[in-house]
This record gives C-alpha cells, sequence and structure tokens, in this order.
C-alpha cells in the first residue's frame, strides 16, 4: 500500500464514521425540555424560597439553607411570597386572584360544615371547592383545544405532504383508542396509542415522529380520548 | 445505547417473532395470508416498494346484464374516478400516483366504457396548480370525460379556474336512451363575508370536513329552477341518472354528508320511474334507497372516510375498515353498469381487496336479494 492509498483509505474512514455518527444521532430521541424554574439565588448562608411561578424568591434571614421551618414560619413566608407576586401582578389580575380566592375559602368553610353538620358518621369529607373543578375543566380544556388544532393543522403537525391527522379521521373517528394496548404485527409490539400516531406522522404524513413526552403528542393524545369519552375500554380490539 | 442483555433479549425476541411470522406465511395460501404476506413484505422493503408506480388492472367479473327484450334501451357501461384531493406533485407525489393508478385501471377496461364520470374534488386547495396537474392526468383517459365539481376544486375562486378548465359546472346529456344530469350540489350560504375572510380561509374552512365553521351544502334555488326546467319535457318513463358532488340526501351533518335542500330535489325527481344518484365526497362504499330513488357512492383515490357514527342508511353494507398500514386501502375506481331497465349495478374496484358489487337487484328488493359480501371488520 502506497502513501496515496493509505491517505485515500483513512479519509474514507473518517468519511465512514462521521456518516455513522450522524445516523446514530439523527435515531436519538431529542428529549424534551419540560418547563423548569430557574434555580433561586442564595449566598448559601440562608434558605431562600421560591414560588412556583420560578420566579419571586424570599430569602429568610437567620435561617439556615438546610434548616426547616416550622409550619408557623413557613405560612408567613408563603404569605410573603404570594404579597410579592400579588405586587408584581397588574391591577385587575390581582383583584380577580384575591376575589377567587377569597370565594374559594369561604366556600370551602360552609361545605365543610355542612358537611359535618349532615354527616353520619360514615360520610367522608371533601375539601374540593369549585375553583378546583373549574382549574381542572380549564386546563384540560386547553389541552384538548391544542390537540384539536394540532390533529387538523398539517403543519403544526409537522407534515410534509399536507396531510393532516383531520384529513383521515375527522373528530377523531376510526382513532379506536379505546383498544389500545394491543398486538400489531407490523410494529412487532404491543402497541400503544402514541404508536400508531406516531406511525401515522411518519408514514400518511411524511414528519418526523414525536417523542412520547411532547407536549404535542399528549395534546393529541388528550384530543382523540376527549372524542371518545364514554366508550367501552377494549384493549386488543382488532 | 440499550444495555447489553436488554439488547440479548430484544434480539431473542424478534427471531422467536420471526419464526413465528415464518409459520404464519406458510399457511397463507388464502387469500387473506397472501395479502398479509404481501403487506409485511412492503414493511419490510421500506416505503422504496411505494415509490414505484405499477398499473394495476383489474380481471372483469361482473357480467354485464344484457337488455331485456323490451327494454327501450341498450346496456352500457361506464367508469368512474373521484375525489383525488390533488396538491402539487412537489408537495404531495402520492396523491399523484394514486389518481395515475385509477386512469390505468379505466384505460385498461376491455371493452372500454361510453364514458368516465369525474366525481369532484381533484384538487385538495383550490389551487391553479393543483386544478391544472388534475386536468394534465385527466387528459390520458381514453374514454370520454364527464366532469363534476368538488367543494374543493371550488371555494378559492368560488369556481372561476374550474370552469375555464373544465366547462359547465352543471349540465345534462342523454345517453343511449339515459337522461344525465350533473349537478353542482357543494354550494353554501355566504359564511365568509361577515367574518372578512380571505379566499384561503374560505378554501381551508370548506376543507375541512369536520370544520363546523361552514354552512351545509346545497344544489341552490338557480339550479332547482334550471332542474325542474330541463326535467320538465323527459317522459316520466325515461331512466334518469344524476351526478352528485354531495350525496343529495340527509346524512350527517357535522361531516356535510349532507345537502341541505335534498328534499325539493328528490320531490323533483321522484315523479320518474327509475332513478340513479351518483354521488362523491364520502369516500366510501355508501348505498341508500329513498322511494323510487337508488344512491351509490363512488371511491376516493386520495383516502377513505370513516363512517359517519349516526344515520347510516340500512341498506349500508360497509367496506372494510381500511388498514392504516397499507396507504391505499379503501380507495378505487369502478364501473356502473346501466342495465337495460335503466336501473345500474354498481362495482366498487377497491384496491387491494376484492371487488364489491352493489346491485339494482338488491336495491329494488330492499336488501332481500343479491346481498353484497359482508363486513368483517366495521368502522368504529
Amino acid at each position: 500500500m502506497n502513501k496515496v492509498q493509505l491517505i485515500k483509505l483513512i479519509i474514507i474512514c473518517v468519511f465512514a464514521s462521521v456518516v455513522l455518527y450522524q445516523s446514530h444521532k439523527v435515531e436519538a430521541q431529542e428529549p424534551v425540555q419540560l418547563p423548569k424554574h430557574a434555580p433561586a439565588k442564595t449566598d448559601g448562608q440562608s434558605l431562600v424560597v421560591q414560588l412556583c411561578d420560578g420566579e419571586t424568591n424570599l430569602e429568610v434571614k437567620g435561617v439556615g439553607p438546610n434548616e426547616r421551618l416550622d409550619p408557623e414560619k413557613a405560612q408567613t413566608v408563603s404569605n410573603q411570597l404570594m404579597a410579592q407576586w400579588l405586587a408584581k401582578q397588574p391591577k385587575e389580575v390581582a383583584e380577580a386572584w384575591l376575589k377567587e380566592s377569597l370565594n374559594a375559602r369561604t366556600e370551602a368553610k360552609t361545605t365543610t360544615q355542612e358537611n359535618k353538620a349532615s354527616t353520619t358518621g360514615q360520610e367522608q369529607v371533601v375539601d374540593f371547592t369549585s375553583r378546583d373543578y373549574k382549574s381542572w375543566e380549564r386546563e384540560l380544556a386547553k389541552e384538548i383545544a391544542y390537540g384539536d388544532q394540532i390533529f387538523h393543522d398539517d403543519k403544526l403537525l409537522g407534515s410534509t405532504n399536507g396531510v393532516s391527522c383531520a384529513m383521515c379521521h375527522p373528530h377523531a373517528a376510526n382513532t379506536h383508542p379505546e383498544t389500545y394496548p394491543k398486538f400489531q404485527i407490523q410494529l412487532r409490539r404491543v402497541a400503544l396509542l402514541r404508536d400508531m400516531i406516531n406511525w401515522c406522522i411518519e408514514n400518511p404524513s411524511r414528519g418526523a415522529k414525536l417523542h412520547p413526552d411532547d407536549p404535542k403528542m399528549r395534546a393529541i393524545e388528550a384530543y382523540i380520548l376527549a372524542q371518545r369519552k364514554g366508550v367501552v375500554i377494549e384493549p386488543g380490539k382488532h | 445505547m440499550i444495555p447489553l442483555k436488554w439488547e440479548k433479549r430484544l434480539q431473542e425476541y424478534l427471531k422467536e417473532r420471526e419464526n413465528w411470522l415464518k409459520e404464519l406465511y406458510q399457511t397463507g395460501s388464502t387469500w387473506e395470508g397472501r395479502r398479509k404476506f404481501l403487506k409485511m413484505s412492503a414493511m419490510a422493503a421500506g416505503f422504496a416498494a411505494t415509490q414505484s408506480f405499477v398499473p394495476h388492472s383489474f380481471q372483469l367479473v361482473d357480467v354485464v346484464n344484457a337488455a331485456t327484450p323490451d327494454s327501450k334501451q341498450q346496456a352500457f357501461t361506464f367508469a368512474y374516478i373521484s375525489d383525488s384531493h390533488l396538491y402539487e406533485k412537489t408537495l404531495n407525489e402520492r396523491f399523484v400516483r394514486q389518481l395515475e393508478r385509477a386512469v390505468a385501471d379505466i384505460n385498461a377496461l376491455d371493452p372500454q366504457p361510453d364514458f368516465v364520470l369525474y366525481g369532484g374534488d381533484l384538487a385538495q386547495l383550490g389551487q391553479p396548480g393543483e386544478l391544472k396537474l388534475g386536468a394534465q392526468i385527466l387528459k390520458q383517459v381514453k374514454a370520454p370525460l364527464k366532469m363534476m365539481v368538488g367543494e374543493h376544486d371550488w371555494f378559492l375562486d368560488m369556481g372561476d379556474l374550474w370552469k375555464e378548465l373544465f366547462g359547465k359546472h352543471y349540465y345534462s346529456f342523454d345517453h343511449k336512451g339515459v337522461h344525465f344530469i350533473t349537478l353542482m350540489s357543494v354550494n353554501e350560504k355566504d359564511f365568509w363575508t361577515a367574518k372578512n375572510l380571505s379566499p384561503m380561509q374560505r378554501m381551508q374552512i370548506v376543507s375541512g370536513l369536520d370544520d363546523g365553521r361552514q354552512s351545509a351544502f346545497e344544489v341552490g334555488v338557480e339550479e332547482r329552477e334550471w332542474l325542474a326546467r330541463d326535467l320538465a319535457n323527459i317522459p316520466k318513463t325515461t331512466p334518469i341518472v344524476v351526478f352528485s358532488h354531495s350525496p343529495l340526501y340527509k346524512l350527517y351533518r357535522p361531516w356535510n354528508f349532507w345537502t341541505d335542500d335534498a328534499d325539493e330535489i328528490q320531490a323533483l325527481l321522484q315523479p320518474f320511474q327509475t332513478v340513479t344518484v351518483v354521488h362523491g365526497h364520502t369516500h366510501q362504499v355508501l348505498t341508500n334507497r329513498i322511494g323510487n330513488i337508488h344512491f351509490h357512492g363512488m371511491l376516493s383515490t386520495a383516502w377513505p372516510w370513516p363512517y359517519a357514527p349516526q344515520g347510516l342508511p340500512k341498506l349500508t353494507m360497509q367496506m372494510n375498515r381500511p388498514d392504516p398500514f397499507n396507504q391505499t386501502e379503501g380507495l378505487g375506481d369502478g364501473i356502473i353498469d346501466v342495465l337495460g331497465n335503466g336501473r345500474v349495478n354498481k362495482r366498487y374496484d377497491l384496491w387491494n381487496r376484492n371487488p364489491m358489487s352493489v346491485t339494482a337487484k338488491y336495491l329494488d328488493s330492499n336488501g332481500q336479494e343479491d346481498l353484497p359480501a359482508k363486513t368483517s371488520l366495521p368502522s368504529y
């Protein structure tokens, strides 16, 4: 082997390894970035508590970073944090929040008292207020609406040939989420709904498949399942 | 990176699968087995297999009924292709290939049909590139072509280009003793002006089957008056065949499987002894009978629709639920034999499945005789 051949061989090897590396990279699934709070800034001397908005911080003077707060102190800290948060909000948002919060507290109080008054010692007391029910409903509706949007929009889905989900599945018809999991010979395994969603994205729609935890995947599942509310669950039905 | 022991277990599992599949195929000498095998081979070969276009022609198995001695017109056959929903070729080659496949099917018919009906929705979004591409492909049809318009062709420019390419959007003609009427049955009441929508926004709303922002399909006053005038001088014994994109009856409003003035149209047609409506839009085997009128849906070449969750006509024998792993399943084209008595036998040439025949006898006997093959996998 002369020098030229050797150089050629080296070039080929380098090229091949780059190609292999690249193809490996394509197969690897990108981790999904879920919303994360920025860590609270601390000097390491005292405890810093962060509000669930991930932005509002409070340094608790005289308490070490690993020290435990007693319930009373914790409530004070919590109140202070909420006050800080409220101060940052536009007036109408702050007022609406205060009103909602007050209503929920009053409601919780009355329902608890009513429940206690009517209880025969057998019934359980539930402390959920109408605000809880409303927020559950609202958040789910948002997820379903997002799924609805993706389901009907080829570009949002990532389709490269104009084919959206709803083109074959109006109102998610014939998606039969109630029949999963089931063995799907073409996938060579027991398929979940998301496997079929990804199959459809990759094949009829010629798009890139979604990570199982991708917000889009979760929303599509939410929409499909919501369309089949009340249908009997029959895993394995073909 | 999968840990080694899992990798080993996966390999073992796949090997086990492989053997099981082999066994399955060894017993697969039946049609069903062969179909499964073909699907699997296609999967294994990746999509390379679907990239090459193989024209597929069907053996004509249907017996064309000879005219009875006292019949007024001779029996004949016409073919149909419908609902191709073309995008431009650079965006979606598959839909283009599928229309080409239907054209090849029809051109391979021997003897050739008297004419070919195109059932509407040639384009997906009414774009000039889509309609012109469709026109170019349909030029290859050997038999004379009768064009019908669908909502996907219409709502970008309200039919301007379609009319320029294909002529009148509603018309009638006579052929071998049968009076044919082609309707434009996908008019909608103006939902766009008040909302100040652009032509493209209007088109996109109409193109969404389950988009509730649109109006219901209708034939409309102008065309109904034309129809009444057209039918005025036709003897009541003359067989009538109506082509309509929407079904001309009220099936399922949320998907516009619906014609809002269906009652008025049916009233105009009821005095005639023998009436058949052939419609597009529903992308499935669909059969109905209302009084004297027989209704037949057409297959699409683009994608199949599920059956409506409510209101399916009793006479409809569903086609099998399409297999999502085979992208031409539930699609196809077909022929319509016009019999000596002016009734029709409708044949659905489903790609990848046995053809389905829905005969005049089945409809005339209210589903008592000549039943089409039952579905083994109904719609969910």
